[in-house]
C-alpha cells in the first residue's frame, strides 16, 4: 500500500540531511509504527507520503500512486493527522467535523459507523469550540476528522505527543480497532512502549532507518545478554558498571539499570558488585524491550558513521 | 549595577544580530526624509488650466502667453465655445478655466477695467484656492506692466468654485477617508486571515485534500466583502447627516464603484497572505506597505502632479488614487460613468492581475 | 573500595509545603497540596496536563502568590521572600531556557551575571562547565545552531551554576533520543550526588523510576506520594505507567 525507495530530503543551502535515501513499504491493513525521537525525520517523511513536500531524491508511492506525478489522487483519498491536531479553535467539534466531510465530498452520516466508537466518547462536547477542549478530546476529535471521509490510508504523525497516559492509551485502542476495518496505518511516535502495539515498526534516528521488523523479532534478535540490576545507590551503580569485564553496554532503565554482558551469569555479576561495596544488590535477567534494541542500534550507527 | 549591564549586553547582542529590524530602523528614515524632502509638496506648479478666450486679441494673447510662462500653470486648452467650458473639470484635465470676455482689450481701454471669470475645481478647496491666488497674482503682475505710470487699470476677477462652492474642506477629505479605511480594513484583514491557517497549521490538512486553492481564497474574501459594504454605508451616511458632505451624482454608481475598489483591495490583501507565512509579517505589511502609499500617493493630502516623475508613476498602482478620483467625480461633482470608465477600468485591471498572481503563488506544498 | 549507599539525609527538608493552595476565580487550580522534598533528593513532580503541576511548579519557585496554605522554600517563606527564594534556586523549562540568538559562552556570562556571580566566579564556572559537557570546541556557537540534546544538557548546567539548593525542572527531556535522555539523567544524578536537590516534572514515566520519591497529581490535588517501587507494590503495577493510569483514569480535567 505504501512504498518508499530511497527517499531522501535535504534542507538550506548546507544540504542538511534530513531524510537519508530511507525504504520500506507498508501492507495493505498494516499498523505500522514509525519510531524515533525529535529531529528523526519522521515529519519530513509523513509530509512527502502526503504529498506536502517535494522529494530531493528517490520515489514512493500510496496505492500506488507517485507523491510527485500523482499528488492528487493522494490528497484525494488519504487521511492525515499533522502534529498538534491541527484544528478550528473557534469552530466547535461539530462543525469542524461537518467541514471536513464537505471538504471531501462527504456527510457526516455516511461514514458515521467508522467514528462512532471514537465519537462517542467526545459526542457531549459536540458544541463545545474545539480551542477548549483538553488535549485528550482535541486528539479524538483530530481522529475523528480524518476519518469521516473513510481513506484507505491514514497518515498518523505523533498523534499522542502531549497527551495524557490515559488518552494515549485509549487512542491506541482506537487504532487496533481500526486496523480491523483493513484501514492501513502509518503512525510516526517518540514513545518506545507504544512500538509494541504496532504489527511492524521502523526505528529511525537522524535520518537513517535502523531496523525494520516486527516489535516481537527485534527484541528477540537483540544478541547480546542483558541483565537489569538494582541497588540502593544507583548513580554509583550507574558509573561503576562500565568498569565490569563482561560488560558490552550500560545504562539507567528505571528502577533498574540495564547491562548488556557478554557473560550471561548473573550471580558473576553480583558477586562483582558486592566486591566494589555495593549493598542490597539485585541482579536478574532483563526483558529486552524496543528501547533496549534502540539504544544497542543507536550506538552501531554512530560507530558507523565514525567510520564512514 | 552589575546585573544592569549584564542585561544591557544581552540586548544589544539581540538588537545587532537582528537583520531585518536593522534595516527597518536604519532604511526607514532615509526613505521618509528623502520622500517627504523632495517629493511631497502642497505648493503647486504647472497646474493644468484651460483659457476661454472670446477676445483674441493682442492684450488677451498676451496674457494667455504670461500665464502659461509662470510656473504656476500651463495652458493646456484653449476652448473656442463657452459651452464646452466644463468638459476640462469632468475629465479632470484642468482644475481652472480663466473665460476672457469678448472685446477686452476695447474694454480696458474704454472702462480701465474688465472682468476676467475664473472658476476652479473646488472638489479638492485647497488646491482651488491656491491656483485662485496664483491667478491673482498674474493678473496684478500683468496689470502693473500694462500701466506702470498712467492711471491705474484693475482687471477684476469673478470667482467660482465649482462643485464646492463653500470649500468645505469635508469635500475632499471624506473621499480620501473612504479610501484608507476600505484600503486598511480588507487589505488587513484577508492578509490576516489566509496566513493564520498556515500558522495554526490547518492549511496542512486542507492541502491534503481535494480542496481548491480559489474556494479557499474567495471564501475567505467573501466575509470581509459584505462587512466592507456596510461601512461604506455607513460611512457615506455620516458624512451626509452628520457632516453636511452632498452626494450629487448617483448613489448606485458610488457604491458599485465602491465594491470594485473593495474587491480589488482585498485581492491585494489575498496576495499578501499567499507569500506571507506569519501573522505578524501580514499585518506589517498591510499596514505599513500598503497604508503609507495610500495617504501619500493617492492624491488627497499631496497633489500627485506637483510629485518627480517617479513618484507619479508610483501613484498609478496605487488603487486607492483611482478610487479618489471616481468618489470625487461620482459624489463631488456629480458626474456619470461616461467620465470615470477609464479609471474603472484600471480597478478592474488591477483586481484581475492581482487575483492571477494570488493563484499562480499560491503554494500547494509546504517547500 | 566501599560505595556508600546514596543517603539521603531526611532531617534537612529544603521545600515544606502545608495545605498549599491556587485558585484563579472558582477555579481551584493547585488543591491544598502538602509534601516536603530532602536535601539531596530527586523529586519527581508527575501528573496530567491541565493537573496542576505547572501552577504548583510556580508557587514553589516564588513565581506566583499562592491563595491559602503555607510553604517554605530553601528556608525562605513563600509569600514575604519571594525573591530571596529567586535567589536561591536553579530553573529550567522545556520552553525556554536558553538564548538561541547568544552564543554558548554569552549565555554563560549573562545568567551568571544574573545570578549576581563574579566575573571571576563566571569565567572558571563557564571554562568548567564547558569542558564537563565536552563543548570546547563550540563555545562561542550560536546556541541556535546546537542539537536540541546539548542545548538541554547546557541549559541545565547554566541553571545550576550558581550551586543553588534547589533547581526545578520542568518537562526537560522532550522528544530526544533515549541515549541523549540517559545523558541528560546522568547530570542530574551528579548534581544531586553533590548535594543539589532536583525538583523535576515530567511525563516519561520511567523517568519517574530514576527519582527517589515521586508524588502524582490528578485534578489539582496529590493522590499519591512515596518511592516508586513502594507505589508499584501498592497498587500491584509493574510500572510506573501502569500506577499512573491507574490513578489518571477517574481524573475529571481531561474532558
Amino acid at each position: 500500500m505504501i512504498e518508499l525507495k530511497e527517499l531522501t530530503k535535504t534542507y538550506g543551502k548546507e544540504k542538511k540531511v534530513a531524510v537519508d535515501r530511507v525504504s520500506f513499504s507498508v501492507e495493505t491493513g498494516e499498523l505500522f509504527g514509525l519510531i524515533g525521537p525529535d529531529g528523526a525525520g519522521k515529519t519530513s517523511i509523513f509530509r512527502m507520503l502526503t504529498t506536502l513536500l517535494l522529494p530531493d531524491g528517490g520515489s514512493a508511492t500510496v496505492d500506488r500512486n507517485d507523491i510527485v506525478k500523482d499528488y492528487r489522487a493522494i490528497r484525494n483519498s488519504v487521511g492525515y493527522m499533522p502534529g498538534k491536531f491541527s484544528l478550528y479553535q473557534d469552530l466547535t467539534v461539530s462543525e469542524n467535523l461537518n467541514f471536513f466531510a464537505t471538504v471531501f465530498g462527504t456527510t457526516i452520516d455516511e461514514n458515521y459507523e467508522l467514528i462512532k466508537d471514537i465519537y462517542v466518547q467526545i459526542e457531549k462536547f459536540s458544541d463545545r469550540r474545539a480551542g477548549k477542549l483538553s488535549g485528550g478530546m482535541k486528539q479524538k476529535l483530530a481522529l475523528c476528522c480524518a476519518l469521516i471521509h473513510k481513506p484507505k490510508v491514514l497518515f498518523l504523525d505523533e498523534p499522542t505527543t502531549g497527551v495524557d497516559p490515559v488518552s494515549r492509551r485509549e487512542f491506541w485502542d482506537m487504532l487496533a480497532r481500526l486496523k480491523q476495518q483493513s484501514i492501513t496505518i502509518l503512525v510516526s511516535t517518540p514513545y518506545m512502549d507504544e512500538a509494541n502495539r504496532c504489527d511492524r515498526i521502523a526505528l529511525i534516528q537522524e535520518g537513517q532507518i535502523l531496523a525494520i521488523d516486527t516489535p516481537g523479532k527485534l527484541t528477540s534478535s537483540y544478541g547480546d545478554a542483558l541483565l537489569a540490576v538494582k541497588t540502593k545507590n544507583m548513580y554509583a551503580l550507574l558509573k561503576a558498571l562500565p568498569s565490569y569485564p563482561s560488560t558490552i553496554n550500560s545504562y539507567a532503565f528505571g528502577e533498574y539499570a540495564h547491562v548488556a554482558v557478554r557473560d550471561n551469569r548473573p550471580e558473576a555479576l553480583q558477586q562483582w558488585l558486592t566486591g566494589e561495596g555495593f549493598e542490597g544488590t539485585e541482579v536478574i535477567a532483563a526483558n529486552v524491550t524496543v528501547e533496549d534494541v534502540f539504544i544497542k542500534l543507536l550506538g552501531k550507527n554512530k560507530t558507523h558513521r565514525a567510520e564512514k | 549595577m552589575k546585573r544592569f549591564v549584564t542585561f544591557l549586553r544581552k540586548e544589544f547582542a539581540h538588537v545587532l544580530r537582528d537583520r531585518k529590524t536593522l534595516l527597518i530602523l536604519f532604511g526607514m528614515p532615509v526613505v521618509q526624509i528623502l520622500i517627504f524632502g523632495f517629493a511631497l509638496t502642497n505648493e503647486v506648479s504647472n497646474a493644468r488650466i484651460a483659457v476661454v478666450d472670446q477676445s483674441n486679441d493682442n492684450t488677451t494673447r498676451r496674457l494667455i502667453g504670461r500665464l502659461d510662462a509662470s510656473r504656476y500653470f500651463e495652458v493646456a486648452q484653449t476652448i473656442s465655445d463657452p459651452q464646452q467650458m466644463v468638459k476640462p473639470f469632468r475629465s479632470g484635465d484642468a482644475k481652472l478655466v480663466i473665460v476672457f470676455p469678448a472685446q477686452f482689450e476695447q474694454q480696458l481701454a474704454h472702462d480701465n477695467s474688465v472682468e476676467v471669470q475664473v472658476i476652479a475645481d473646488a472638489s479638492d478647496p485647497n488646491v482651488a484656492t491656491t491656483l485662485t491666488n496664483y491667478v491673482n497674482a498674474v493678473l496684478l503682475d500683468f496689470q502693473q506692466e500694462l500701466s506702470p505710470t498712467a492711471a491705474p487699470i484693475s482687471i477684476r476677477t469673478e470667482m467660482r468654485m465649482l462643485y464646492n462652492p463653500q470649500l468645505k474642506g469635508v469635500h475632499n477629505f471624506v473621499p480620501g477617508v473612504m479610501a484608507l479605511v476600505l484600503m486598511l480594513v480588507c487589505v488587513m484583514m484577508t492578509a490576516v486571515s489566509i496566513v493564520r491557517e498556515k500558522e495554526t497549521g490547518t492549511m496542512e490538512i486542507l492541502l491534503v485534500s481535494p480542496f481548491q486553492p480559489m474556494m479557499v481564497m474567495v471564501s475567505k474574501a467573501i466575509p470581509y466583502l459584505l462587512l466592507s459594504i456596510i461601512n461604506v454605508t455607513f460611512i457615506l451616511l455620516l458624512s451626509v447627516f452628520v457632516l453636511g458632505l452632498p452626494i450629487n451624482g448617483s448613489i448606485t454608481l458610488l457604491m458599485a464603484e465602491s465594491i470594485l475598489f473593495i474587491i480589488t483591495c482585498l485581492t491585494v490583501g489575498i496576495f499578501i497572505s499567499v507569500k506571507t507565512s506569519s501573522q505578524q509579517v501580514a499585518m506589517l505589511i498591510s499596514l505599513m506597505g500598503m497604508m503609507l502609499p495610500t495617504i501619500l500617493f493617492s492624491g488627497f493630502m499631496f497633489p500627485i502632479e506637483n510629485m518627480p516623475v517617479p513618484l507619479q508613476l508610483i501613484s498609478n498602482i496605487v488603487p486607492a488614487k483611482w478610487y479618489y478620483i471616481i468618489v470625487k467625480s461620482v459624489m463631488i461633482k456629480g458626474l456619470g460613468f461616461s467620465d470615470i470608465w477609464k479609471e474603472t477600468l484600471i480597478l478592474a485591471g488591477i483586481t484581475i492581475f492581482m487575483m492571477a498572481l494570488s493563484l499562480k503563488n499560491f503554494k500547494i506544498r509546504l517547500a | 573500595m566501599k560505595q556508600a549507599d546514596r543517603h539521603i539525609d531526611s532531617s534537612t527538608t529544603v521545600i515544606e509545603a502545608r495545605g498549599l493552595t491556587k485558585k484563579f476565580g472558582d477555579f481551584i487550580a493547585t488543591n491544598a497540596i502538602t509534601l516536603d522534598v530532602y536535601r539531596g533528593e530527586i523529586f519527581g513532580f508527575l501528573g496530567a496536563n491541565g493537573a496542576g503541576k505547572t501552577t504548583a511548579m510556580r508557587m514553589l519557585c516564588g513565581l506566583s502568590v499562592p491563595t491559602s496554605g503555607t510553604a517554605t522554600i530553601a528556608g525562605f517563606d513563600v509569600y514575604r521572600q519571594r525573591e530571596e527564594i529567586k535567589k536561591n534556586i536553579g530553573y529550567m523549562s522545556q520552553k525556554f531556557s536558553l538564548y538561541d540568538d547568544l552564543t554558548v559562552l554569552e549565555n554563560i556570562q549573562f545568567f551568571g551575571g544574573i545570578y549576581g556571580l563574579t566575573n571571576e566566579q563566571i569565567k572558571n564556572k563557564g571554562k568548567d562547565l564547558v569542558t564537563r559537557l565536552g563543548l570546547a570546541n563550540e563555545a562561542n556557537r550560536l546556541v541556535a545552531t546546537l542539537p536540541l540534546g546539548w542545548k538541554q544538557k547546557l541549559a541545565f548546567s547554566v541553571a545550576i551554576l550558581h550551586d543553588p539548593q534547589i533547581v526545578f525542572l520542568d518537562e526537560p527531556t522532550g522528544g530526544v533520543d533515549p541515549v541523549t535522555r540517559r545523558q541528560f539523567w546522568e547530570l542530574i544524578y551528579s548534581a544531586a550526588d553533590s548535594g543539589v536537590t532536583v525538583f523535576v516534572t515530567t511525563h516519561y514515566m520511567d523517568e519517574a523510576e530514576y527519582c527517589n520519591r515521586i508524588s502524582i497529581m490528578v485534578d489539582g490535588s496529590i493522590e499519591a506520594l512515596d518511592e516508586p517501587s513502594r507505589l508499584k507494590h501498592q497498587f500491584n503495577a509493574s510500572s510506573m505507567e501502569e500506577v499512573f493510569y491507574v490513578l489518571a483514569r477517574g481524573a475529571r480535567r481531561s474532558e
